[in-house]
């Protein structure tokens, strides 16, 4: 802190470092919801400019309300990304608090096993997930996507909290055990609030991949009664004709349920990143 | 109500043979310490005792019952942490009365026994406070108080004081003799410090490298100590450790505490320079560099001056000396 008193010009400097990246960042996004909100000519005459009296246009909400069902879209989106989302939580920090609480034999081999999926890319196995989920006949079904985002989430869940759950004190687990309390209570009531933080930087991180995701919900779901808000924004897309005006409004809606979820946890997750380097 | 004995009792982490076979009986209302250096397994024996950790091979009793195979909870023991290991989102009441409503007590009898151990360590207006709200010393004595309100048969501290600053170290020191005092009841306390060690028990263990070295009263191990190990240990400052062969005695090594040392006109029994001075007010800790002995320490009460690097001569009565053998046993 003292430091960037002292030194004015090494604090702009950082500032004007994080501005322009926040730019950047931002831009996509800025662009979408700017060019949403206009006619289509303008998106192509002026795609940098803001809507004015004349080229203010909501055609594209009005398409995207009228064609296609876009309500039962996010709601499907919504469902899947939230019930995902609770078993990657719950059965990553199960499995995280089993590793590092217990000694048993093989406890290295088995991290290492849960942990190993962070670095193979899940989609290699598409065609051996498509042929399981036909065989159980899963496909277009929500019960398929979550299966499949589960798998996905879980290896980078129990990477992290493991990590977080080791720094618990083993003093406190202890003390709850001499208390009589039982191995879950412990788990639920004692740990698990303490890695809480944790527990947000995962969710943030496996929650943006799962929204965001088209992969899946075009091979395993693609049935119009499960179809995510991703997929459902591809019907504007054409091999010819693209209806920009209604892509660009149903990917702004898109990014709002998102935002909620992020703002949620983000105090969190702000305390998880900083933990360990602030005290 | 609190009788326990250890036969045999070994922990093996892996290879590691953390405890080697401790047999040890604790009498009803001892209060017995464990104390050693760090990695001691003393911690550990700790852990044996509450359950935390099951033992390898060999047999608990508690009040003639085997609790060898038991769960923590139904072993009737309460446990004081270094860490205080306060449940951060329960409130001070909720925190003492856990172990009671897990057990199933009425509500009625959980308030009274959390309002006694409140009264008792003087907490009755922290009662609705959460653990970080509350000081270090108040953290430690909501720890104690969650013990008593079980009234276990048995107490176990681990190392309750260390996180503690000096001055408040001393006042719960007393807190827990106090305590000991009033509920009768069988203590077992892990200390590194032999000072705690001393002052608080009954009788002390000192463990060395998982085995038991000497178990006696503090005054026993100070006049009487077995060997090397438990000589230098206990009492503070260190024992010396002198070369029998240069003093012409017929041991391997002759111990000397400080205070025993005396300064003489004269050459004396052993030549040495001052190397340092510590002077304390009560007493003055004097560090002597000698050629056949290396460093000594010197313990003098009152103030007393020396200019360092003086050449000093000192003494010591033939009749306040330890012999030992080469492998560090005392010889009688």
């Amino acid at each position: 802190m003292s430091r960037t008193r002292h030194f004015p010009a090494r604090a702009f400097a950082a500032h004007a470092v994080l501005i322009v990246w926040t730019l950047i960042a931002l831009f996509p996004v800025f662009v979408t919801v700017v060019n949403s909100f206009k006619s289509k000519r303008a998106i192509f005459t002026q795609p940098l400019a803001l809507p004015g009296p004349e080229t203010f246009d909501l055609v594209g909400y009005q398409t995207v309300a009228a064609q296609g069902d876009f309500v039962a879209y996010f709601q499907n989106s919504l469902v899947v990304t939230c019930l995902s989302l609770f078993f990657v939580l719950l059965f990553g920090a199960m499995a995280a608090f089993a590793l590092s609480e217990y000694r048993f034999r093989g406890n290295m081999l088995m991290g290492l096993y849960l942990a190993l999926g962070i670095m193979i890319p899940i989609r290699l196995g598409t065609v051996a997930i498509l042929q399981m989920m036909v065989a159980t006949g899963l496909v277009n079904t929500l019960a398929a996507l979550i299966l499949v985002y589960t798998a996905q989430g879980l290896p980078l869940a129990v990477f992290i909290l493991s990590e977080f759950m080791r720094s618990v004190s083993d003093d406190l687990k202890n003390a709850g055990r001499i208390d009589g309390l039982s191995e879950y209570r412990i788990f639920f009531q004692l740990v698990l609030p303490l890695v809480r933080p944790a527990m947000a930087t995962v969710a943030v991180f496996t929650m943006i991949p799962i929204w965001n995701d088209l992969w899946f919900p075009l091979i395993l779901a693609p049935s119009e009664a499960t179809k995510t808000i991703t997929l459902g924004s591809q019907v504007f897309l054409g091999q010819f004709v693209s209806n920009w005006n209604a892509v660009l409004a149903a990917l702004s809606l898109a990014i709002l349920p998102v935002l909620v979820l992020y703002l949620i946890f983000s105090r969190q997750l702000i305390r998880g990143i900083t933990a360990g380097a602030v005290k | 109500m609190g009788q326990l004995t250890l036969s045999g009792v070994t922990k093996k982490f892996g290879p590691v043979d953390v405890i080697q076979g401790v047999d040890l009986a604790v009498a009803d209302g001892e209060f017995c310490v464990f104390v050693g250096p760090s990695g001691c397994g003393k911690s550990t024996l700790l852990k044996l005792i509450a359950g935390l950790e099951s033992a390898t091979a060999g047999r608990l009793t508690l009040d003639g019952r085997d609790i060898t195979n038991l769960p923590p909870a139904k072993r009737e023991i309460a446990m004081v942490f270094q860490s205080y290991a306060l449940y951060p989102h329960l409130t001070v009441r909720d925190n003492m009365g856990l172990a009671l409503r897990q057990a199933g007590r009425p509500k009625a009898e959980v308030r009274a026994a959390t309002d006694r151990a409140a009264a008792m360590l003087s907490l009755d207006t922290l009662l609705d406070r959460r653990p970080a709200e509350l000081s270090g010393g108040q953290r430690q004595r909501v720890a104690i108080g969650r013990a008593i309100v079980r009234r276990p048969k048995l107490f176990l501290f681990d190392e309750p004081l260390s996180n503690l600053d000096a001055a408040l170290r001393v006042n719960t020191r007393i807190e827990i003799a106090k305590l000991h005092r009033e509920l009768g009841a069988t203590m077992i306390y892990v200390t590194h410090d032999q000072v705690e060690a001393m002052t608080l028990a009954d009788r002390i263990v000192v463990l060395r490298a998982g085995k038991v070295e000497q178990i006696g009263a503090p005054m026993e191990l100070y006049n009487d100590p077995a060997n090397t190990f438990v000589a230098g240990f206990i009492g503070s400052p260190r024992m010396n450790f002198l070369k029998s062969a240069a003093l012409g005695m017929s041991s391997h090594t002759a111990g000397v505490r400080p205070e025993q040392l005396q300064f003489v006109e004269g050459p004396g029994a052993i030549r040495s320079t001052v190397s340092h001075v510590e002077r304390l007010g009560g007493e003055t800790l004097v560090y002597l560099h000698t050629a056949d002995h290396g460093l000594l320490t010197a313990r003098l009460f009152g103030e007393h001056d020396f200019a360092v690097g003086s050449e000093r001569g000192i003494t010591f009565a033939p009749d306040r000396v330890f012999h030992f053998d080469e492998a560090g046993h005392r010889l009688r």
